[in-house]
């Protein structure tokens, strides 16, 4: 492969939530970066922009990371997921979506799509996790306003739920 | 921040990568995860001209037990490691380490490798490698070489790592008959850096005790099996020795006491989880 200069914008494709999407970016631009400003895609926000925080979480193919972490051109061929896919499209939220609408799980919101995203790939690889399972998978992101407990209760009651589902 | 403009190389094979490096040297980063390259590129801590992304070399992407170790390529994740359910039979140390490196989202991408070569004096990864006395094979255009954890890690986010040459493996010694391992480590919060982190070793003769966080890298000591006064006059002699100095997370004094705490700790975890 040829050596992508600095000096110019390169095409990226990649898929965006089942979607064959384009844009084009410097090497240097960050993937999180790309998805909001190539792609208007906003619901994926920026925080710390070295990975502490993890308001930037999407999933690349399948596995939760840090958008902020990423270049934009490594995303080329990847299948991305990001908050704007989650809910169906008639606007029915997900399981943990509604879950954390009805614990109160959130109040600014800056930090909830990342939470979201995180705990998707958490649940899908630990269907039963106990309560200290959760808090460490949440160590990977910061939320400021709600002292985490509603979040915790909200994906124990997800979890609960899709076990349930699935018997 | 946003990184300083670089030129970007995706490399499709390791001679494409070891080329590139022949030809920038100094002025070229390999990335394979990223989880350490990225945020120092983000902050402008380093500006290279090149990057030369390895992250899709699948014939990097292993971890084999072969001949009494472990080795893992450039390119496996922490996360693909530490998910691997034999990872506590062969290497035990390194399925305690993991758990504590940095989140799950960071370890979906982050590598073994990647980890050794940045080389953070608190880092777990560099920690268990050092514990266990494993080796690291550096690869250049012209050579190979493999070299002892000791003599890779250099200094303080230095190894012995040249311009021109990859760390294509890392290999874990496998877990010895009659041994014991445990790892412990304090951090603010899971999955920041640890201020004191603690591997230990143990058997019928020996005790060895590694420690990350203090010194500049990460400091190994041996003994005959030792208890009581001994090891404790031992513990306050290793944390003395490591030099560590106050900063904003730990004084220097606590950082000897949680050495002299935590390494009774791991040596007495090591002691009873030897397998019979």
């Amino acid at each position: 492969m040829p050596v992508l200069s600095k000096e110019r914008r390169h095409p990226v494709i990649f898929t965006l939530n089942g979607e064959e999407v384009e844009g084009f970016a410097e090497p240097r631009m960050l993937l999180v970066d790309f998805l909001r400003h190539q792609l208007g895609a906003t619901g994926t926000h920026v925080g710390c922009e070295h990975g502490i925080c993890g308001a930037c979480t999407i999933r690349i193919d399948g596995k939760a990371q840090r958008a902020c972490l990423t270049l934009a051109v490594q995303a080329d061929g990847r299948s991305i997921e990001t908050i704007e896919g989650m809910a169906a499209a008639d606007g029915t939220l997900s399981p943990l979506q509604q879950a954390f609408h009805e614990n109160f799980a959130l109040q600014c919101g800056f930090c909830t799509p990342g939470i979201l995203m995180s705990m998707e790939e958490f649940l899908e690889t630990n269907p039963d996790p106990s309560e200290t399972e959760v808090r460490e998978a949440l160590s990977g992101n910061i939320c400021r306003c709600t002292g985490y407990a509603e979040i915790i209760n909200a994906v124990l009651q997800t979890a609960k739920q899709l076990r349930e589902g699935a018997e | 921040m946003k990184p300083a403009p670089f030129d970007y190389l995706r490399a499709e094979t390791l001679d494409e990568a070891l080329d590139a490096l022949a030809e920038y040297g100094d002025d070229a980063k390999i990335m394979a995860g990223g989880q350490s390259l990225m945020p120092m590129l983000n902050i402008r801590l380093v500006k290279p001209a090149v990057v030369v992304d390895i992250s899709r070399l699948k014939d990097l992407d292993y971890a084999k037990t072969d001949n009494g170790q472990l080795d893992v390529g450039a390119t496996r994740t922490q996360g693909d490691l530490a998910g691997d359910p034999s990872l506590a039979d062969t290497v035990p140390l390194m399925a305690l380490g993991l758990k504590h490196v940095g989140h799950f989202q960071t370890r979906n991408r982050g590598t073994i490798c990647g980890s050794l070569c940045h080389s953070d004096p608190s880092s777990e990864v560099p920690l268990c490698l050092a514990t266990l006395g494993g080796q690291v094979t550096l690869r250049s255009k012209k050579r190979e070489r493999i070299i002892d954890a000791a003599d890779f890690q250099v200094d303080m986010l230095t190894t012995d790592c040249r311009s021109d040459e990859i760390a294509i493996a890392a290999h874990f010694p496998t877990a010895a008959n009659g041994h014991g391992y445990a790892f412990t480590e304090i951090a603010r919060r899971h999955g920041d850096f640890a201020m004191v982190a603690v591997a230990a070793i143990a058997s019928g003769e020996m005790i060895r005790l590694g420690v990350g966080g203090v010194a500049a890298k990460p400091t190994v000591r041996e003994w005959p099996v030792l208890d009581g006064q001994d090891l404790e006059d031992a513990l306050n002699e290793f944390a003395w020795d490591l030099g560590g100095a106050d900063d904003i997370h730990a004084t220097a004094r606590y950082s000897r006491e949680m050495v002299r705490a935590l390494g009774a700790q791991v040596i007495k975890e090591a002691l009873d989880a030897r397998s019979v």
